[in-house]
Order: C-alpha cells, then structure tokens, then sequence
C-alpha cells in the first residue's frame, strides 16, 4: 500500500455493509434521505457537505462533494465562500476560546 | 466487428434500439460558428466553413413538405450564420406546427443577425439558447472570453419583445451542458435555480431549462483526453446507464440531415459518423419516413443519452 487513501477506495464505500449489512443499511437509507430534497435543495446540502468535509478533513468528502458541488450547479465562486464558512467557524471556535484563557489568566494574575 | 461497449449494455439488459414514428426533422446547416465552445461535440468554430448551400437547402424544404413534420429543429454550428436562414424559416414556418432555431446567443447578437428576433417573432419560431450556467465564469469557461455579456444582453433583447415572457406564447427555452467532466443536475431543480437567478441578477425570462450531459466526441473528447478525465467520464456515464430512457431518446423520432444533405437518426451520430440506415442516403431520395423497428446505429456516445434521466 503506497498511502492510506486511495480514490479508487470511494467506490468501495459500500463494502462496509460486508459484515455489518443491517446497520450499514440504515446508515445509507438515512444518508440517503438527508441529501434528497426536503427544506434545503439538493445543491444547497451538497455545499454543506462540503464545507463539512473540508472540516473532517475527509479526502474521500471532499472528493465526492466537488463532483456533488459542480453536478448540482454550483460554482468555484460559491464552493470557495463555503469553505470560508467553515473556516470562520473553526478559527471562531479556537478565538471564542480565549474567553477561557482571559478569564483563567486574570484569576491567576495579580 | 466486437459489439461496441453500448451494444453489449443493451443486450444484457436484452433491448433494441430501433426508431419509432418519426415526428420531428433536425437540419443541421453547418459547421461554421463564431464560438468554438469546448464541449462541443461538432468542433464547430469560426475556421470551420461547412455550411449548406441553396441546392441542399432547397431540399430539405421539399422533404419538409413531403412528410409535415410535427416538428422541425434548425441547428449548426450557428444557423445565424446561414446566409439564406431568412429564406429556410420563410419556407419551413407554415410546414410545421414547432419550428425551433437554435441558437448560442451571441451569433444572434451580430450586425448581420439584426433582423432575426423580428423574423422570429412573425413565424412564432422557438428559440432554443444555450447558457451552461448562471455565472460568467463558468459560462465563459466552456463558451469563450466575452461570451457572457453578449448573451444576457441578447436574453434581455428577446425577453424585450416578448420571448420567454409568460402569456406571450412565445418560446424562449435554455439548453444547460455541464461545464466539465461531471453530469447535469435534475432538470427540475436546475430550471428553478435558473429563473430564480436570471431573474434576481439580471431580470431575464425564460420558458424551460433543458439540461444534457456533455457527450464524448469531437472537441469534447479531446478535452477529456488531454485533461486525463475521459476514462472516468466513461466510467461515470456506464455507471449512470438508465434503460427507462430508452423509449423516449430523439433518435427514434427524428430524422437529421446534415449541410451536405446526407441522414443520420440524431446530430450525434452525425458526428460520429454513423450514417441512417448505415448507407449514405440524400434527402432528395427519402420517399418515405423510415419504418418503426428500423435498427438505429450506435456507438459508446450513446451513454450519453441514456445517463440518469436521459436527453430526449
């Protein structure tokens, strides 16, 4: 094995059912019905996805969903600013955190 | 000679294709084209100078009143480009109830196309444009630098005279290709996102959204060939095969003729090369529509149709 992720790989997702064919058949019936079309169109849940997979840092997701992206009519323009979202949530989350430290450093200083 | 790919897909799933009634004539006038769109599966262009002429078009006319065509589709290259166009609509219009013209939107928008929307409107001809997205940079990256502001400003000019305007009656649809190696969203979903932003961004009207994956031939397969995409577009396209679409494919109810006059069963194996009938065959000759059950030739860009929810 020359690295742990191979693209080929995706299109094995699947296989996961081998041993586990009940519980893997309720994920993909569930992960199914998320991804049709209900409140959110098509294109806007696959923008999610993949601002999501940018933060799992999943190469399979973010492969999947660039395809899903273009498929469903975005563009580089709207995939882009998803992923800034994603990334004000993950910088934010770190930031709003030094609530904690201010707060811990000005009970511990003089 | 082996089964094509396609040939084998339909005999496992033991099918056929072969043509139904023929309702519909698609002209193809020629290669000539101001846009040499990347997808495009003719390789039309402005250096391309095939284009029919007076003796061929005339023609078609005769064959047009021979059968009365539910429907006749004029497309090209760029039919605006056809000196006698105004002459071929003239005669085509009261030979059919659906004359459609296609068009990309900018070869509408030259000096020499001015008079066309009027001509247009008097015939009550179909507009067919194509817009592969509702952004300039996608648009732009399948058809050409400056492409995009012609068009919508060519959109806005035939919404100005009523096409695509609701209760006009006068039909302005969109024809949508996916802007790379992938395959085209749902059309429904797609046409609504299409009016909802045309119309917020820039007030544009239109009838439908048709939207068609990308077929692999000419500058298209190129394409896919020099970007390292074409075996995974195959794959994509396999994979998507749908054999509900079969029934409904163009191929079974029009006949197509290209600028020399020669049929073909669609304008794809008229780029491939697969004649109808599989012999050369003139329009002046056609004394009778083909016969339902008359086998259609195929090859692996027939994928293309019957991908997902299929082009009919």
């Amino acid at each position: 094995m020359d690295t742990y992720y191979n693209p080929a790989d995706l299109a094995k997702f699947g296989d996961i059912a081998k041993d586990a064919p009940d519980l893997a058949g309720k994920f993909f019936d569930y992960y199914g019905a998320v991804f049709a079309e209900g409140a959110l169109t098509e294109r806007e849940k696959a923008l999610i996805a993949l601002a999501v997979a940018h933060a799992v840092q999943c190469p399979y997701c973010i492969d999947a969903y660039t395809t899903g992206c273009l498929e469903k009519g975005s563009n580089l323009e709207e995939m882009t600013e998803a992923l800034h979202v994603v990334t004000a949530i993950r910088g934010g989350a770190s930031l709003v955190h030094g609530v904690q430290m201010r707060k811990i450093a000005e009970k511990l200083s003089l | 000679m082996p089964l094509s790919a396609f040939e084998n897909t339909l005999a496992r799933h033991n099918l056929e294709l072969t043509r139904g009634e023929t309702t519909t004539l698609q002209i193809n006038v020629g290669l000539t084209c101001d846009l040499a769109c990347r997808h495009c599966h003719l390789e039309a262009g402005p250096a391309r100078t095939e284009m029919m002429d007076q003796a061929t078009t005339e023609a078609v006319v005769d064959c047009a009143g021979r059968f009365r065509f539910a429907g006749i589709d004029i497309t090209g290259g760029a039919p605006e480009l056809l000196p006698q166009l105004p002459w071929l609509i003239g005669r085509l219009a009261p030979l059919t109830p659906r004359l459609i013209v296609r068009t990309n939107l900018t070869a509408l928008a030259r000096p020499e196309s001015a008079e066309l929307p009027d001509l247009y409107l008097r015939h009550r001809v179909v507009i067919v444009a194509s817009l592969p997205a509702v952004n300039a940079a996608q648009a732009e990256s399948q058809r050409g630098g400056g492409s995009w502001e012609t068009s919508i400003a060519t959109l806005r000019r035939l919404n100005g005279i009523g096409y695509g305007v609701e209760g006009s009656g006068l039909e302005l649809d969109l024809v949508a290709n996916p802007t790379g190696a992938f395959l085209p969203t749902g059309q429904a979903q797609s046409e609504r996102r299409f009016h909802q932003d045309l119309q917020r961004r820039y007030g544009i009207a239109f009838s439908n959204l048709y939207t068609f994956a990308n077929v692999p031939l000419g500058r298209f397969r190129s394409w896919l060939e020099q970007s390292g995409n074409l075996e995974g577009y195959l794959r994509k396209l396999t994979e998507s095969f749908n054999p509900c679409t079969l029934p409904g494919l163009m191929c079974r109810s029009q006949i197509s003729v290209d600028w020399n006059g020669f049929l073909y069963d669609c304008d794809f194996n008229l780029a491939a090369g697969l004649l109808h009938g599989r012999q050369r065959q003139h329009i002046s000759t056609l004394t009778e529509l083909p016969q339902p059950g008359t086998s259609i030739p195929v090859g692996d860009h027939c994928y293309s149709c019957t991908a997902g929810s299929g082009f009919t």
